[in-house]
């Protein structure tokens, strides 16, 4: 016994599936994701997750070094966020706004509440909907997938929702392409953001983190329950001005955000019956927006929301206590 | 079919197979028993020997003092050396005598078999408190307390706890295999005392063997066995209750309150012991493993051996030792140092090597709600931590800090590695505090 014996109070024994773990383990369910967009927008695409990436790390490496905090960027949050906010973005997003998005995400959505774990808001939805309001012609400039091809010729397209917003404006009438041929949205053969495009291997990678338990099920199942059945609501109410909830659920940022940013740990509830609140105020939120708002999509606006809601739901949503009755308190949340 | 459980908890590599296979031998007498007067929850044994005393083996050394005490006994025939404070498994030296053992094993005289039908439950309750017995689970709560229900509650289920879910320990597994029909008898005493009719004996599936050895065993007498999905802390008694009943014991209440009274198997085979051969409790079983020693075994311990000596049986360290835990991981206590003695609550000595220690610096939380997921009293462990973080007394108690167990499941599992259930602790002793005061 040369060294001397380590004392602490127990446990001693640690589960190993640590943040840095869990981080790691969501950029691996993004992979598909990013292989995808790089596949079918090719070179710009890659330019616009590299840009993204490198931003909020250094974003956050100097926020750090202003602060006069310990440096964060090892514990993977800022790569995540980087990569999720690039998934946000249209592939032929400019340098500059890309750039712009990840100082906007770490510094104003992470950053200046304390760092990770302390944001309200999902950082990366946060540099989307300002990016969104503030460069409205950047942000919906949408190309064509077109697999394999290196970027130079992209042709401009709209995405579907969009289209299919525009169509019912003008007619009062759901296009064709927004009641057939869904199978090209599955696979991802569409215009959008650069995690926009294929629902499939999103909905491969959700399954992976919920297979891995680094999220529960309780999110995803209420997000994509309420947006089925509200959509299914109106689709039964009038199929020829409101598209069926299949429609929903492959196109847009649903997949991105249901299985990605609404599970975001740090700005949803904490309670299973509170997660499921949340994701049927997301679904519900999402759809209502789709079909009634300004904007085409919902998805980001519809999950910021329901995160300005999480403390209140976290606060109600309390189990009862083994063996007791739930004393109402106030909250430290 | 499903079996029973209770909701939350966690699932660590349980470890067991190490010692599992390995049957209980006795371990010999070291040159010096260290017995401390505080071997169990409630006030320390008075001590009733002077030094240079002969002593035999069962001999009362310390008397009980109030109502929630037992006695303490020679764990073997010698001669008392020392009265004094020693080292105890709480890291400050505490008040223990100190006997070198003649190596005669001589029993004191005084001590008489007794056969349980001629006794009431009075008499037999009080034959325990004699003998010193106490819950051996670990918690060394007095048995006859936990056996004196007062006259307005009515228990109706005596649980027998097999579960034995800490990782490593395989102690109450193999007294299983290889005492069952003590243990048997020693429940049959149990269920005479508190005269209920149902009494069901939990063991965790991980332990299929006695599960087998003990439903032959109890097939002629009214104990029922009820297998368990494997789950920490399935054994802690509220737990346990929950996953056999489906009751629960209402927050800041015993589990008298609902009917339930939860006993070890080693308490029940101590119990017996107790009775049928009139010989109070002088020994336990632990469970001596982990990657730090050469050998690990089930022990039959005196109590009063110093770990030290554990360590030799087992054949010493195999590589520098990094911490020394008596008990499981999940709620055992590190060690400062290993001079401390085995006393009636040592169900295990567990040494982890230096390079199975990995100290990780807390992150922050990053609200995965993990805690709250594993926590089996359903409260929000982070949400608790934070206020003990931020010294916020009255906040951790409306967050119901006190009903907190501490079984660690919560630190187990958190990603940012805080020391939640450490935070915990340290508010509840804050709360306990202010309410003595106003």
């Amino acid at each position: 016994m040369d060294k001397a014996l380590y004392i602490s109070s127990s446990p001693h024994i640690h589960s190993g599936v640590t943040t840095n773990k869990i981080m790691r383990l969501v950029i691996y369910a993004l992979l598909p994701a990013i292989a995808v967009a790089v596949v079918f927008f090719g070179l710009p695409a890659l330019k616009v997750l590299l840009i993204c990436t490198l931003g909020c790390v250094a974003c956050e490496a100097l926020c750090c070094k202003l602060m006069k905090q310990p440096l964060s960027i090892n514990d993977g949050s800022a790569v995540l966020t980087g990569i999720l906010l690039a998934l946000n973005l249209p592939p032929s997003s400019p340098w500059w706004l890309a750039l712009l998005g990840a100082a906007i995400a770490i510094v104003i959505g992470k950053m200046i509440f304390g760092g990770l774990g302390y944001n309200p808001f999902n950082p990366a939805l946060v540099a989307r909907v300002v990016l969104l309001i503030s460069f409205p012609v950047q942000m919906t400039s949408w190309t064509a997938p077109a697999p394999l091809s290196m970027g130079f010729d992209a042709v401009s397209s709209a995405t579907p929702l969009g289209e299919m917003k525009s169509a019912v404006m003008l007619t009062g009438q759901l296009p064709e392409m927004a009641t057939s041929g869904f199978d090209r949205y599955f696979y991802g053969l569409m215009a959008g953001s650069l995690g926009e495009v294929s629902a499939l291997v999103l909905l491969l990678g959700g399954l992976f983190l919920i297979f891995k338990r680094v999220i529960s099920w309780h999110i995803p199942v209420s997000f994509i329950g309420s947006v089925v059945v509200m959509a299914g609501i109106f689709w039964l109410i009038d199929p020829t001005r409101y598209p069926s909830p299949l429609f929903h659920l492959l196109t847009g940022g649903l997949m991105l955000g249901v299985f990605f940013m609404a599970t975001d740990m740090v700005t949803s509830p904490i309670t299973a019956k509170g997660m499921l609140i949340f994701g049927c105020g997301c679904g519900l939120l999402t759809v209502l927006i789709r079909l009634f708002g300004g904007y085409p999509e919902g998805v980001s606006f519809a999950i910021l929301l329901m995160n300005a809601t999480t403390p209140l739901i976290d606060r109600y949503t309390k189990a009862e206590i083994y063996g007791g009755h739930n004393h109402e308190t106030g909250g430290v949340q | 079919m499903k079996l029973p459980t209770f909701p939350g908890g966690i699932h660590p590599p349980d470890n067991k197979a190490t010692t599992a296979g390995k049957a209980i031998v006795n371990c010999p007498l070291p040159n010096e028993l260290i017995v401390p007067m505080l071997q169990h929850i409630g006030a320390p044994a008075e001590c009733c020997v002077t030094v240079g005393q002969q002593v035999a083996k069962g001999e009362q050394i310390g008397t009980a003092v109030g109502p929630v005490s037992v006695p303490i006994h020679a764990p073997t025939s010698g001669e008392v050396i020392a009265i004094e404070p020693r080292l105890h498994p709480v890291g400050r030296p505490l008040p223990a005598v100190v006997i070198r053992p003649d190596g005669d094993e001589r029993w004191h005289e005084g001590l008489q078999a007794c056969d349980p039908d001629s006794l009431n439950p009075d008499e037999l309750r009080q034959l325990l408190r004699q003998a010193g017995i106490v819950g051996l689970g670990g918690a060394t709560f007095p048995t006859h307390i936990k056996l004196s229900p007062p006259p307005d509650r009515r228990i109706d289920t005596l649980i027998i706890n097999g579960v034995e879910c800490e990782p490593y320990l395989t102690g109450d597994h193999r007294l299983m295999l290889e005492e069952g029909s003590t243990i048997v008898d020693g429940i049959l005493i149990l269920r005479k005392i508190l005269g209920v009719d149902r009494v069901i004996l939990a063991i965790e599936n991980n332990k299929s063997d006695a599960i087998a050895v003990m439903r032959q065993l109890c097939t002629a007498t009214p104990i029922q066995v009820q297998p368990l999905p494997v789950k920490y802390p399935q054994g802690a008694e509220k737990q346990l209750i929950e996953a056999v009943t489906g009751r629960q014991v209402p927050s800041g209440k015993l589990p008298m309150d609902c009917g339930a009274v939860v006993q070890n198997v080693g308490t029940a085979a101590a119990v017996n012991t107790a009775v049928h051969l009139g010989r109070p409790l002088v020994e336990r079983i632990t469970t001596v493993t982990g990657t730090g020693v050469r050998s690990p075994k089930n022990l039959r311990v005196a109590i009063g051996t110093p770990l030290t000596h554990l360590i030799e049986q087992c054949g010493g360290f195999s590589d520098d030792p990094g911490k020394i835990i008596l008990g499981g991981p999940m709620m055992g206590n590190s060690q400062i140092s290993l001079e401390v003695p085995v006393i009636r609550g040592t169900s295990g000595l567990l040494v982890l090597r230096q390079q199975d220690i990995s100290v990780k610096k807390p992150g922050p939380c990053i609200r995965c709600g993990q805690c709250v997921k594993v926590c089996p009293i359903h409260l929000q462990p982070t949400v608790i931590a934070l206020c003990a973080r931020l010294g916020l007394v009255e906040k951790a108690d409306s967050h119901n800090a006190l009903d907190c167990i501490e079984c660690g499941c919560c630190t187990y599992q958190c990603p940012a590695t805080l020391p939640l259930v450490q935070s915990i602790r340290e508010i509840k002793g804050a709360i306990m505090e202010h309410k003595r005061k106003h």
